[in-house]
């Protein structure tokens, strides 16, 4: 059962102007201060008291922590882009389709005009919509504390439900997405059509040439801990024949992967049948109806 | 802690707790009380306001975020006391609303709606309004009630 919503906690607020002076905040707070982003996680986990934070640090009056740039090594998007941008981003869409598609079925549009990609992957929720995609783009994170940076992929950023290698000093500010060209496509499975979160999701990237998969990746989110990469499916589709068979045979071997829990949205089985199901069906979407990350 | 923000075209400047959401504030203190406090937690849309245009849930936001920049829109917004303005005439017009409750939420949500897309059609509009909960009226006369609204917002202009 859910904790009830009650009024805040009382707490205090700070809204620093600069990354550095965030920085410091946290420092000093440790793990006694929460990060204020979108807010659209952080308020109802505080008022539910899941949470708990003596001071609240603001990021929203920080210049130049929002935005999504092209760069060398593919798309940066900045920590305080809020779902809604990336959503309407026509770089996304062009260079990191997936991504968009993804966001698209994503909570509600005004949740997504607060929500932020770095908050969705901080909070680090097993169900997580922005994860699959971004773990199939091989998308990696900058975690910033006032000693240096460093650059985590994302598939070594989460470690448990709302728990991450993130330490309590250091902030993700940026999300880095490699651009490559090849076909992806992300698939969610809910309980209903819209506003819904996930009982199982999956995204995919592949590249095939003369017929087969050269490239492949596949990732699955709300049926394990965490958001999870299917390293039995690409290696088994690794360099093979890229057809319907071969597709139907490896989405098998995802049900051995998958670590679901059973809860009010799906029971266990559920969730490990329909991994299965919805690993053939994006499968067969990159295997030719995918969007193709070129093309668009 | 001051917070300064504009509430309807208006300046306001108060002294409010940093644990004070902005949907309490309205409330409460402003006694602005057109936004609805439903669930208190994101999920129903009957706190819905208009933060510089765009759809947002005040239940979410603390009144001590609002800078003097923001421009807070509430249904009180939308005309002048004692006339309507042609997004309510619509959800008269059409019955989009039976207990109220969810309805200032659903009227935002149209404006916001309209201001970007004058024209929309029902799957964007169903798109649109994934995050406002009605419970009377299965949401066809919602829908009826925001494309009349197009209609007579075209019509007007």
């Amino acid at each position: 059962m859910e904790a009830g919503v009650r009024p805040l906690p009382k707490m205090n607020y700070v809204a620093p102007s600069s990354l550095k002076e965030a920085l410091h905040l946290l420092k000093k707070y440790k793990g006694k201060a929460r990060v204020l982003a979108g807010g659209t996680d952080l308020i109802p986990k505080l008022k539910k008291r899941m949470i708990k934070a003596e001071v609240v640090i603001d990021l929203n009056r920080i210049p130049g922590l929002s935005g999504i740039r092209m760069q060398k090594d593919g798309l940066h998007i900045g920590a305080l882009t809020r779902l809604a941008e990336i959503k309407e981003s026509r770089l996304v869409r062009e260079k990191a389709p997936v991504l968009f598609q993804a966001i698209g079925v994503m909570a509600s549009p005004p949740i997504r005009n607060r929500g932020t990609l770095a908050g969705n992957l901080c909070t680090a929720s097993p169900a997580a919509d922005t994860a699959p995609p971004l773990l199939v783009l091989n998308a990696s994170v900058r975690l910033q504390n006032t000693d240096g940076k460093r650059v985590v992929p994302l598939s070594e950023f989460f470690r448990g439900p709302q728990d991450t290698v993130r330490r309590a000093d250091e902030m993700l500010t940026e999300v880095i997405v490699p651009v490559q060209k090849g076909r992806s496509a992300f698939l969610k499975l809910g309980r209903r059509k819209a506003f819904t979160l996930s009982v199982v999701s999956v995204a995919a990237f592949a590249r095939v040439r003369g017929g087969k998969f050269e490239d492949l990746r596949l990732a699955l989110g709300a049926v394990a801990p965490t958001p999870i990469r299917s390293r039995k499916v690409e290696e088994a589709l690794q360099g093979k024949e890229a057809n319907e068979e071969n597709i139907a045979r490896a989405a098998e071997l995802v049900k051995e992967e998958v670590k679901p829990i059973g809860d009010v949205r799906a029971s266990e089985e559920y969730r490990r049948e329909m991994s299965s199901v919805f690993t053939r069906r994006v499968l067969a979407q990159v295997n030719g109806r995918g969007y193709n990350e070129s093309a668009i | 802690m001051k917070v300064q923000f504009k509430l309807n075209g208006r300046a306001v400047t108060e002294e409010v707790e940093p644990y004070e959401t902005l949907l309490d504030f309205l409330r409460e203190r402003l006694q602005v009380i057109s936004v609805k406090k439903g669930c208190d937690e994101g999920d129903c849309g009957a706190c819905t306001i208009l933060l510089n245009g765009k759809p947002v849930r005040s239940c979410l936001l603390l009144a001590v975020q609002m800078r003097e920049k923001d421009e807070v829109t509430t249904v009180e917004g939308l005309s002048k006391p004692g006339e309507r303005s042609v997004i309510q005439e619509a959800f008269l017009e059409k019955y989009g609303f039976q207990c109220g409750f969810c309805t200032p939420g659903m009227i935002l949500t149209t404006k916001a709606l309209l201001d970007a897309k004058p024209k929309p059609t029902v799957e964007e509009i169903k798109d649109q309004f994934e995050g406002n909960l009605c419970r009377c009226t299965g949401y066809q006369q919602i829908i009826e009630s925001v494309l009349r609204a197009a209609e007579l917002k075209a019509g007007r202009s």
